[in-house]
């Protein structure tokens, strides 16, 4: 995981609800035993046909969401299972943030191991969002920085998000949490020993 | 002294506190089971090689089989034949994961390989009182024995591999009570998608669900388990239903259960893992078990339920303008119309397993409406068992027969059809009625639609050909 750098990016906007996992990458590209080539795969049954030809109807198959780096979606994003493959998928693509109201939490939760930002935003905050896109898709921008937890809005102003400080340490310093977690070594061990009685799988 | 009192869920939680959360970082909570499987596992076992990390305690941790398994019948030599290479490889990996790491494994054709979340509490693993996780949504199922367990994504699997723990903030509690008692025909799948219908797909995020009330402590194991399983489809990682007497009775003379002098001991503790009289949950949500109906999905996720002889809604019953939108492209989907009954409504193919609902008393239910009766024509039934366990005991009641004559598949067991990515699933187009858990687009096949619903009421529909309510078959 890299470094957090704050930037500038211009965004695509899903305006869809309960955008679920299965829709983020289906499950049959989940056969795959690494992490990469899965943006490829990125909404797959909404992106291509049954030919695996584009939809040119399809957002992120219009020229203009090229090199988009931002995804505004609808509430509840990510809801559904708890593949760490959508998290890859839409990193894949090249999204470095999602925008919603909502996050369903292990979405969440996995996103940030990765170091894609989710970054809540208010009913307020999207429909601006989305109005700015309006008159030229694709086009106008925001900046993120996650030192501040602040987002800059495509007309100026500035929004704080929150985000639980552990992960925005990982995130920002571009580390993960087993280092933490192994750091705890000897507090675990001392809670093994007071806490003994456990099931045991071994000669199942 | 008078002490706070507390909830099922606080108890738990309190148990497993390696470290406190403090405002700077979330609480080191200790695992007691890890369930692994082949699809969210492989990238973190490349994680511990690449540095150089062992699993902690692979005694508390077992791996299956089941995503991506095909459930196609034996060949003559007994083999399940393994076509998919993607998914071949993906099983090799699990294996030589699973050898070099010293993780139980349960593979594909042993006698107690099956989906995750049924053979942990089949092999007595799953017990009250403990912290359980697999890289899997529905790890949420072993909630029903008064266990917190909750899915996590594949780092996380790493995480826990290599130091049994986790960094968890913590979550809010929401007691659902459900009042009254069911009437015939309707079972634990119909409460849980009244629960979804009712909180919404999202209203549960954030929370622990504790399923309280007199049809709760009226359902058998199972049952619980069918509840619990689809807590994650209202949003919220973890459902819990406080161990009881049903609870003991289930985990009693199974492989892994304490025995004697511990068992007692393990009974004694078990029995203070409830509630406390006056414990104050954030939420608390009512539903009375007595108006409830058969359920069925309309749409494109579990909170779009219905009655069975309720219509589908219309633009007007929705709240607001993107309620409106979300209905309208779900109905797009399904090619249904607002207002319309589902009843009558011609399907294509039945599926009954996931781990929602395939253990022995579904399959009962399944057969006890099946037997001496005929598949409708053109209908692909499919009855997948959610491990070989439950298969050989269904086969040892002859459910297996009742079945087969009627027309449907007898399989082996694992996801099937609930995930299609293992050579089970829809043609683009087809109606199915199943009692797995997800009615997402495309979940059971690209371009596949979905009912969600009842073993009682698939078994139904199958042999009606059509969307059918069981009170109807079960008179
Ligand atoms: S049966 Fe379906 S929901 Fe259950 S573990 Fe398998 S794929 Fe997941």
């Amino acid at each position: 995981m890299n470094k957090f750098i704050p930037y500038t990016a211009r965004y695509a906007v899903l305006p869809m609800e309960n955008v679920d996992t299965d829709q983020i990458i289906p499950a049959r590209f989940l056969k795959t035993t690494d992490k990469v080539g899965l943006g490829d795969n990125l909404f797959s049954d909404w992106r291509y046909d049954s030919n695996g030809q584009p939809k040119p109807e399809f957002l992120l198959n219009k020229p203009f969401t090229k090199g988009v780096e931002v995804l505004v979606a609808g509430t509840n994003f990510g809801c559904g299972s708890s593949r760490e493959h959508a998290p890859w998928a839409l990193q894949g693509f090249g999204f470095k943030a999602v925008l919603s109201t909502y996050f369903a939490d292990i979405f969440q939760n996995n996103s940030l191991k990765n170091g894609l930002l989710p970054i809540v935003i208010s009913p307020e905050t999207y429909q601006l969002l989305v109005a700015s896109d309006a008159p030229n898709p694709g086009h106008a921008t925001l900046s993120v920085d996650l030192a501040n937890q602040t987002v800059t809005l495509p007309d100026g102003s500035t929004m704080w998000f929150p985000i639980e400080p552990f992960a925005k340490y990982c995130v920002l310093n571009g580390v993960d949490q087993l280092g933490f977690l192994a750091n705890a070594d000897s507090d675990i061990s001392a809670y093994e020993q007071t806490h003994t009685t456990r099931v045991d799988t071994v000669g199942l | 002294m008078a002490t706070t009192p507390q909830t099922l869920f606080e108890k738990i939680w309190n148990r497993h506190q390696v470290r406190p959360e403090t405002s700077e970082t979330p609480a080191v909570l200790y695992i007691d089971l890890h369930l692994v499987h082949e699809v969210t596992s492989p990238q973190a076992f490349t994680e511990l090689r690449q540095r150089g990390l062992t699993v902690r305690r692979p005694g508390q941790t077992i791996a299956t089989m089941d995503h991506s398994t095909p459930t196609t019948p034996r060949n003559a030599q007994g083999i399940i034949p393994v076509l998919d290479t993607q998914a071949q490889a993906q099983l090799t990996q699990l294996e030589s994961n699973c050898r070099d790491f010293g993780i139980p494994l349960f593979a594909l054709g042993s006698e107690n390989q099956g989906i995750v979340h049924v053979i942990g509490p089949e092999q007595g693993l799953t017990q009250p009182g403990m912290t359980i996780v697999c890289g899997d949504s529905h790890t949420s199922t072993h909630g029903a024995f008064g266990a917190l367990a909750f899915g996590i994504g594949t780092s996380e699997v790493g995480y826990v591999l290599a130091t049994q723990c986790l960094l968890q903030s913590r979550p809010k509690t929401m007691e659902i009570r459900i009042n009254g008692r069911l009437s015939k025909g309707v079972g634990a799948k119909d409460i849980i998608l009244a629960i979804i219908a009712k909180i919404g797909v999202g209203g549960g995020t954030g929370y622990v669900l504790e399923y309280t009330g007199e049809a709760i402590r009226a359902l058998s194991m199972e049952e619980r388990m069918t509840v619990c399983n689809m807590s994650i489809e209202g949003g919220a990682r973890a459902g819990l239903i406080a161990p009881d007497e049903t609870t003991f009775e289930y985990i009693k003379g199974r492989p892994r259960a304490p025995q004697g002098a511990a068992w007692d001991a393990a009974v004694a503790d078990w029995q203070t893992l409830v509630s406390d009289e006056g414990a104050v949950y954030d939420a608390v949500v009512e539903l009375h078990a007595d108006e409830m109906a058969p359920m069925i999905t309309y749409g494109t996720n579990p909170g779009m339920g219905i009655p069975i002889t309720g219509y589908v809604p219309t633009a007007g019953d929705m709240a607001d303008e993107s309620a409106r939108a979300g209905l309208a492209k779900a109905l797009a989907y399904m090619d249904l119309e607002p207002g319309q009954s589902l009843i009558g409504k011609k399907v294509d193919v039945v599926f009954i397993g996931s781990c929602t609902n395939s253990r022995i008393s579904d399959l009962r239910l399944a057969a006890q409406v099946m037997q001496d009766r005929k598949v409708a024509s053109g209908v692909r039934v499919m009855v997948v068992p959610g491990s070989q366990q439950v298969k050989k005991q269904a086969e040892a009641e002859g459910l297996d027969e009742i079945f087969k004559a009627a027309g449907a598949e007898w399989r082996e067991a694992g996801c099937s059809m609930c995930i299609a990515m293992n050579g089970d699933q829809l043609k683009p187009g087809q109606y199915a009625v199943s009692t797995s858990n997800r009615n997402f687009e495309g979940r059971q096949g690209k371009g596949g639609r979905t009912f969600l619903a009842s073993p009682l009421t698939a078994a139904a529909t199958a042999i009606a050909g059509a969307i059918c309510d069981p009170r109807e078959i079960l008179g």
